[in-house]
């Protein structure tokens, strides 16, 4: 790559920086930028990296709490404190784009990053999850894209030795060209372990550690910021592979070097690699850096300044010492046969200096590119397809002639069968500490040398966020938190991953701020802060924006393990309980969509005082080991999470009989509304007969209403209203619908 | 009258791209005493017989198969080198 | 006695092992990093699952020859007991301390799941706690599990009662179904000739506690402080 000989408006425009930023960039420097300058504030200017259209946003999210060590964007990663002097380190990252165009290596480099961001903060990563949608599986592309994203998880994920333990995969049109790849990554550390992403003391070497430089991604950052058309296809320099191995030596490589107490700052090189990593910690330790780029390790020839900058090479880190600990250092890092080279130290004039050798190739006051980067309040419209979809009514939908056969359907969709095929492919037990293995609620971590355990799940559902996205973003961090607690867990905290199309479309950024509002609203009554999180923008195909989507990933812990609880019935005679109530809100509903082809309606109101009590009944009774059983009712309304409950543990399964009557809501809510409508804040819990009068006292002082359905019998599963079967379905049958879902036909 | 072709394909990641076997390979080489080496790539080797009436025409539906299945054209290239089978 | 846990660059299950023996058995434990090229004081050592070298070109391919495994080499000679777990026996293969070879599951998919493994010899020093035919539920987690030897070999093998464990069904029979990667002659570990080292695909750190779903693994690590210990 030459340079050009002057930079024009093109170029500028080129690198997605508009005219009035490029005017901004002058005024500060008070001269004109070169071009590797310019390629520098592109990469951290660019939406990816300065959240220009998402800041003042999210600074609605509650980000403190008794439980938070280290808020959201102090570092690269929130901390939450979970006792004994141990904090988890978590986050969740999108690699939307680049999965698109090679779904195996964009998918791996997404897990490579996000486990990077975890153990950057000295804590060594214990699980991921992945939270993925795709379009449509009958189409083959989508089907390439699905088997690629999951292959590319594994293989990264698996090779560097961390359990892959839970998540959720949708399909749905929205996300046809513009598939979803969310991952998740948590760890866990000392509290007096902890690093800091910032560069302090002068003087102190900068190491610049881990693979070659290539010319890999170069304008990757930019990448992700702009949408993707059909000439995304030729985007081939923004398609990085992933090297999990070299991973998995600089994970243990850093660990170990952060137990000699030499370290004092790090950060991984992840969007915009150097660029960014020299940029933010000079920013966040309020120093400066001076870097020499000819020092730089190289893979390729005749690299110019410009690409070393913006070279978004995988698997290297920047590491700052303290001075005069050179050897030490040296050691750890010969020892698993990483480079590990001083490139530059710290200053304190504030600026990132880049030379090469002797030449001075740029030279910027670091907060210039961080804390300076222009913000933007965009134009919000509320969109004009909410007037005509929001109401619908039950009447003019048809009801169903058969009800075993729309559960029969319900079950075989691939959103909702079951996801062996995807977890099989994931090292889920690898360290021994997964005790709740993927197919319950959450997963449940234990943590060696305590008795606690930290249960995780990811949830989000963007249909319900295109019809109300403030009630939808209440939803994702309520069903969360819900299902944490179905395993026996307290929600502590959050991450997130906001996936948003376009927000220079008025109706788009209106979506983003509603959903936004949802999460706030919904983490402040919940008690459950944002620790931390991504935006990801730009999620578009040539046909339009995807549905706004917001991700949440919630933490629980749990302080003794001595009842996990798990979703499926266990022996017969138990009862079956509703907690909270059915309203048969079926507007938004996988029923309404598979069914009858319509994506409308009102989606199903929250009360987030209810969850709230729903939630701490259903905690307290399954602490009080009153309860065989607890799963949340979600996708598909109560009739699957009750053939969930029968199925879902292979060779124990259970049949039930359920008795309608005990709805006092039965006379006025239609049968497919009451089976498939998907009413908030309920929990579907068995428990042996003795227990149900004191579960009754729990939920009474709680205020929260509940039904006894039925039984825990037979190999059937058989729902009855006064005496006549509305369903009745062999458990083989509805086995072997939820088990094929997903599969190729194979095993 | 159909011949036999039989056509010998190499398929590697792109020049420019990380090739992580590739260096380890190297990697491991030189610590077992191969100091000389410039650079190892790691690929896949796949051989295709197929009958056609001439070698251009088989050298055609060669290509085609390495666009549409053989070769991940996003990150792989590709040689080949075909010839008549008796 | 005393436990030696091998770490290549890449070897990931050497916690899991390092916390069965110490922490569930209550016996000596010590890392050996690869590059240590003696093994003095151990009695057993253990080569643990993982992707050393990332499983790049092929899996145990480079890990082989790891200063470490001349040193192995000569303990197994001298009887030293060896278990080689998932990757570890990857590499033994590799190294020709166990004869055959691992080849892609036959779904050329990576496999993580419980099975059932039946004991085929219980006379040796990692299954002298177990019955002939008992039925172990151990996990395993692998893409190369595909256990190949030519007919000679195999022969061989069966001879001299080198073939410790098969993948079998719950109540132990021999059927495809059972046989999850597709493994020749079901099988699922072996040992040398000398009956001193063991290759298994399963792990049976992870099944060697209940909460974790199965006691069963643990079986071979307390046979093998039986042999020792008397």
């Amino acid at each position: 790559m030459k340079e050009p000989e002057r930079i024009t408006l093109d170029l500028v425009r080129a690198h997605g920086l508009t005219e009035e930023e490029y005017k901004k960039i002058k005024d500060m420097l008070g001269r004109d930028p070169n071009f590797t300058e310019l390629g520098i504030f592109s990469v951290m200017w660019s939406e990816h990296c300065s959240y220009k259209s998402s800041k003042p946003l999210l600074r609605m999210f509650p980000t403190s709490g008794e439980n938070i060590l280290i808020k959201a964007g102090e570092e690269n990663a929130g901390v939450v404190d979970i006792g004994e002097g141990l904090a988890v380190v978590m986050k969740m990252e999108s690699h939307n784009h680049p999965s698109a165009v090679e779904p195996f290596q964009g998918a791996a480099t997404g897990v490579g990053g996000i486990i990077r961001d975890i153990f950057t903060m000295g804590a060594r990563p214990i699980a991921l999850l992945d939270s993925l949608r795709f379009g449509h599986l009958g189409n083959g592309r989508n089907r390439y894209l699905f088997s690629g994203v999951v292959g590319g998880i594994a293989a990264y994920g698996n090779c560097t030795g961390i359990p892959t333990v839970g998540g959720e995969v949708y399909f749905d049109e929205t996300y046809e060209g513009n598939p979803l790849v969310n991952v998740m990554c948590v760890g866990v550390a000392r509290r007096d372990n902890l690093v800091k992403a910032r560069a302090n003391g002068v003087g102190n070497p900068v190491l610049y550690v881990g693979a070659d430089t290539g010319r890999d991604g170069l304008g990757g950052a930019s990448f992700a910021s702009r949408e993707l058309t059909k000439e995304s296809d030729k985007d081939r320099p923004a398609v990085q592979i992933g090297d999990p191995f070299k991973e998995k030596l600089l994970l243990e490589a850093c660990l170990e070097l952060l137990n000699t107490g030499v370290v004092v700052g790090m950060q991984d090189m992840g969007a915009a690699g150097l660029t960014s990593s020299t940029s933010e910690t000079a920013s966040r330790g309020n120093s400066g850096m001076r870097i020499d780029l000819s020092l730089v390790p190289r893979r390729e020839e005749g690299m110019i300044p410009y690409e070393l900058m913006l070279s978004e090479s995988q698997e290297r880190m920047l590491v700052i010492i303290k001075r005069g600990k050179e050897r030490e250092t040296r050691r750890v890092f010969d020892k698993w046969d990483l480079h590990a080279v001083p490139i530059g130290e710290v200053t304190d004039d504030g600026y990132l200096t880049v030379l090469d050798k002797d030449t001075r190739v740029a030279e910027i006051p670091a907060k210039f590119l961080t804390e300076d980067a222009p913000v933007y309040m965009r134009e919000e419209r509320e969109p004009e397809y909410l007037g005509k979809i929001k109401d619908v009514s039950i009447s003019t939908i048809p009801e169903p002639q058969d009800y075993d056969d729309v559960l029969k359907i319900l079950l075989a969709s691939p959103t909702i069968s079951s996801k062996r095929w995807v977890y099989e492919q994931y090292d889920y037990m690898i360290r021994t500490d997964t005790v709740l293995r993927p197919g319950g609620d959450a997963a449940v971590i234990r943590i060696k040398g305590t008795e606690k355990a930290i249960a995780l799940t990811c949830d989000g559902n963007g249909r319900y966020c295109f019809l109300d996205p403030y009630e939808g973003g209440k939803i994702a961090v309520a069903e969360a938190a819900r299902n944490v607690v179905c395993v026996g867990a307290k929600p502590l905290a959050i991450t997130n991953c906001l996936n948003f199309g376009n927000p220079t479309k008025p109706y788009v950024f209106w979506q983003f701020r509603r959903c936004v509002e949802g999460i706030a609203d919904a983490c402040g009554i919940l008690e459950t802060p944002v620790s931390g999180g991504n935006v990801s923008f730009y999620n578009e195909n040539p046909k339009g924006a995807i549905d706004p989507t917001p991700v949440v990933g919630m933490l629980g812990l749990i302080e003794k393990m001595d009842f996990i609880c798990t979703p499926w019935f266990k022996k017969e005679g138990d009862l079956i309980i509703l907690l909270g109530e059915c309203r048969g809100e079926i507007g938004g509903s996988e029923y309404l969509q598979l069914i009858h082809g319509l994506k409308l309606g009102r989606i199903p109101r929250l009360d987030l005082e209810r969850e709230r009590a729903v939630q701490d009944t259903c905690l307290e009774v399954i602490r009080a080991h009153l309860v065989s059983s607890a799963h949340d009712c979600s996708e598909g309304g109560l009739a699957v999470t009750l053939a969930e409950c029968c199925i879902s543990n292979s060779g124990k399964e259970r049949g039930a009989i359920i008795e309608l009557e005990a709805f006092p809501e039965i006379l006025s809510i239609r049968m497919d509304a009451l089976l498939f409508g998907e009413t908030q804040s309920r929990i579907l819990i068995s428990c042996h007969p003795r227990n149900f009068p004191q579960i009754q006292r729990v939920a009474r002082r709680n205020k929260v209403p509940y039904a006894r359905l039925g039984v825990v019998t037979g190999d059937r599963l058989t729902i009855r209203k006064i005496k006549k079967r509305v369903l009745d379905l062999s458990l083989k049958e509805l086995g072997e619908k939820w088990r094929k879902g997903l599969s190729h036909g194979d095993d | 009258m159909q011949k036999l072709f039989q056509a010998k394909v190499y398929v590697s990641l792109k020049k420019g791209l990380a090739d992580p076997q590739g260096s380890t390979i190297k990697e491991a080489l030189e610590s077992l005493g191969y100091r000389n080496l410039s650079e190892v790539r790691f690929g896949k080797y796949i051989e295709v017989k197929l009958r056609a009436k001439t070698k251009k025409g088989a050298e055609q539906k060669l290509k085609e198969m390495c666009g549409k299945l053989l070769v991940n054209s996003i990150i792989e290239e590709y040689s080949y080198h075909i010839e008549e089978k008796g | 006695m005393k436990f030696g846990v091998v770490v290549f660059p890449g070897s990931n299950c050497d916690d899991d092992c390092y916390y069965v023996v110490r922490d569930l058995l209550g016996e000596e434990v010590d890392f050996i990093w690869h590059k240590e090229t003696r093994v003095e004081g151990f009695d057993c050592l253990i080569l643990p699952g993982g992707f050393s070298y990332g499983d790049y070109l092929r899996t145990g391919a480079i890990a082989r020859f790891s200063p470490i495994m001349r040193a192995i080499s000569n303990f197994a000679g001298r009887g030293g007991l060896v278990i080689g777990i998932c990757n570890g026996f990857q590499i033994l293969l590799e190294s020709n301390l166990l004869p055959g070879a691992m080849m892609k599951n036959k779904n050329l998919r990576f496999i993580c799941r419980f099975v059932n493994i039946r004991v085929e010899n219980n006379l040796t020093p990692f299954t002298n706690l177990c019955q002939i035919g008992q039925v172990l539920k151990v996990p395993i987690a692998h893409i190369d599990g595909s256990y190949y030897a030519d007919h000679e070999t195999i022969g061989s093998l069966k001879e001299n009662n080198q073939i410790i464990f098969r993948y079998c069904s719950e109540e132990g029979g021999l059927a495809q179904e059972s046989n999850p990667n597709g493994s020749k002659d079901f099988i699922a570990g072996i040992s040398n000739r000398q009956g001193n080292v063991l290759g298994l695909m399963p792990h049976p750190e992870r099944a060697s506690e209940s909460i974790l779903g199965s006691e069963d693994g643990r079986l071979i690590f307390e046979s093998v402080v039986r042999a020792v210990k008397g």
